[in-house]
């Protein structure tokens, strides 16, 4: 039987969700043989394969680097899954949405600054006017809420799709916690 | 002598009940153990049919009927669960998330929030609808309450508990529709009110992270609304 490939993306989150996955301990060993994982923060690949089977995405769509990779990732996923209360609400990222962009730069590169007080251009992604959770931007196969999604409700969800199920998300996790 | 309350009989979820003339509903059905979802709803105080969760399918009606605040009346049939109720419930509920700022990762009611329990007992696994991110004032002007507008549901229990068990008439609704908000007297901060009692009654019965004591976080911050019944107890054995 061929492995099924798996893929993690991080985009505007703490990275919380990444290290819940890896609290799966030695269940990730006992997952393992089923799955290669082909892209991710926690690998070396540096291209996303044309075909991946589940992708994990951790995180908000907040700048215009995040809607690109996410937007590829959906073109090439069989399985989207949202993982995270960022990527499904978004969460603590989106609290900036009560402000304009412009306001919210001054207030942390100007006025909150005490050296080199410039708002920075140059090789970073543009924010977006709005964070925007992930089934805002494309079609979402999954919901995992929770922050973070528990490694037992990441286990759980990981081994009902692997097996071809889908997972009762509902009696595993919730917002928040 | 009062003469003895009239009773009726109805059919709840195929059960036949029967319950006083003055009982809604939601109280015929939860002394028959048959649960219906509320949120604005507390033993104790009285009704105001605010958030809609427990909207019930009567026979012969096409409307759906919200049981706190529909007496119950003869023969009546009332259905509490069908995919038709569950989908309302839960788009109730996501358009509460998505009125206001409910950042459960971040409240200091995360985990200990009637909202948040809610979402997960519905199966509210995400929000359909766009939310709204408005820009809300917290008020801290009280000297050991807070009140967090963000995450406020505009269920009524505060102003419902300060004006039936505290007698103080602190809390009010201000504006309409989506412009609805909490306000402390003649919408003047909370710390200057001359009618509050810092009683912290307001505090107990708030369902979510709106209303919250000082300096106080995580488990210390449970809501604890069981003084009501005691209070109505004791108020009934004096009269």
């Amino acid at each position: 039987m061929s492995k099924a490939t798996l893929a993690t993306i991080w985009l505007d989150g703490c990275s919380g969700c990444h290290m819940s996955l890896l609290d799966m301990d030695e269940r990730l060993i006992e997952l393992s043989p089923q799955f290669e994982l082909v892209y991710s923060p926690l690998v070396d690949a540096k291209v996303l394969p044309r075909n991946v089977d589940v992708a994990l995405v951790e995180g908000s769509v907040s700048s215009d680097e995040d809607e690109h990779k996410i937007r590829l990732i959906r073109s090439r996923a069989r399985i989207l899954v949202s993982l995270g209360d960022c990527a499904v609400t978004g969460n603590v990222p989106a609290m900036r949405n009560s402000f304009p962009v412009d306001a919210l730069l001054h207030r942390v590169y100007i006025e909150n600054a005490t050296l080199q007080q410039q708002v920075p251009t140059e090789r970073l992604p543009v924010l977006l006017k709005r964070v925007r959770p992930v089934h805002e931007v494309v079609t979402v196969d999954v919901f995992v809420p929770g922050c973070p999604p528990s490694a037992d409700t990441i286990y759980s969800v990981l081994k009902e799709l692997l097996a071809g199920r889908v997972p009762d998300i509902a009696a595993l996790s919730r917002f928040g916690i | 002598m009062n003469p003895a309350p009239s009773v009726k009989t109805l059919m709840i979820d195929g059960k036949d009940v029967s319950a006083r003339a003055d009982q809604s509903i939601l109280d015929a059905a939860r002394e028959n153990a048959i649960p219906i979802p509320t949120l604005c709803h507390l033993d104790g105080l009285s009704e105001a049919g605010a958030c809609r969760l427990c909207l019930v399918e009567l026979k012969g009606t096409p409307r759906l009927q919200p049981a706190c605040v529909t007496l119950v009346e003869e023969g009546m049939e009332v259905t509490t669960q069908s995919p038709r109720l569950e989908k309302y419930r839960r788009m109730v509920v996501e358009l509460l998330f998505a009125e206001r700022n409910h950042v459960c990762s971040v409240c200091v009611s995360n985990n200990m929030c009637e909202l948040q329990d809610m979402a997960k007992q519905l199966g509210v696994t995400h929000v359909r609808f766009p939310y709204r991110y408005p820009r809300l004032p917290v008020d801290t002007t009280h000297e050991r309450f807070t009140m967090d507008h963000n995450r406020c549901i505009l269920c009524t229990r505060c102003v419902r508990v300060c004006t039936e068990i505290e007698g103080a008439h602190t809390w009010g609704v201000f504006g309409r529709g989506v412009d609805a908000h909490l306000i402390t007297d003649l919408d003047i901060p909370w710390g200057t009110s001359d009618t509050c009692t810092s009683c912290g009654k307001c505090v107990q019965v708030c369902p979510t992270g709106a209303l919250f004591e000082k300096s106080k976080v995580g488990m210390q911050s449970q809501k604890n609304p069981d003084f009501l019944n005691y209070l109505n107890e004791m108020r009934e054995i004096e009269r």
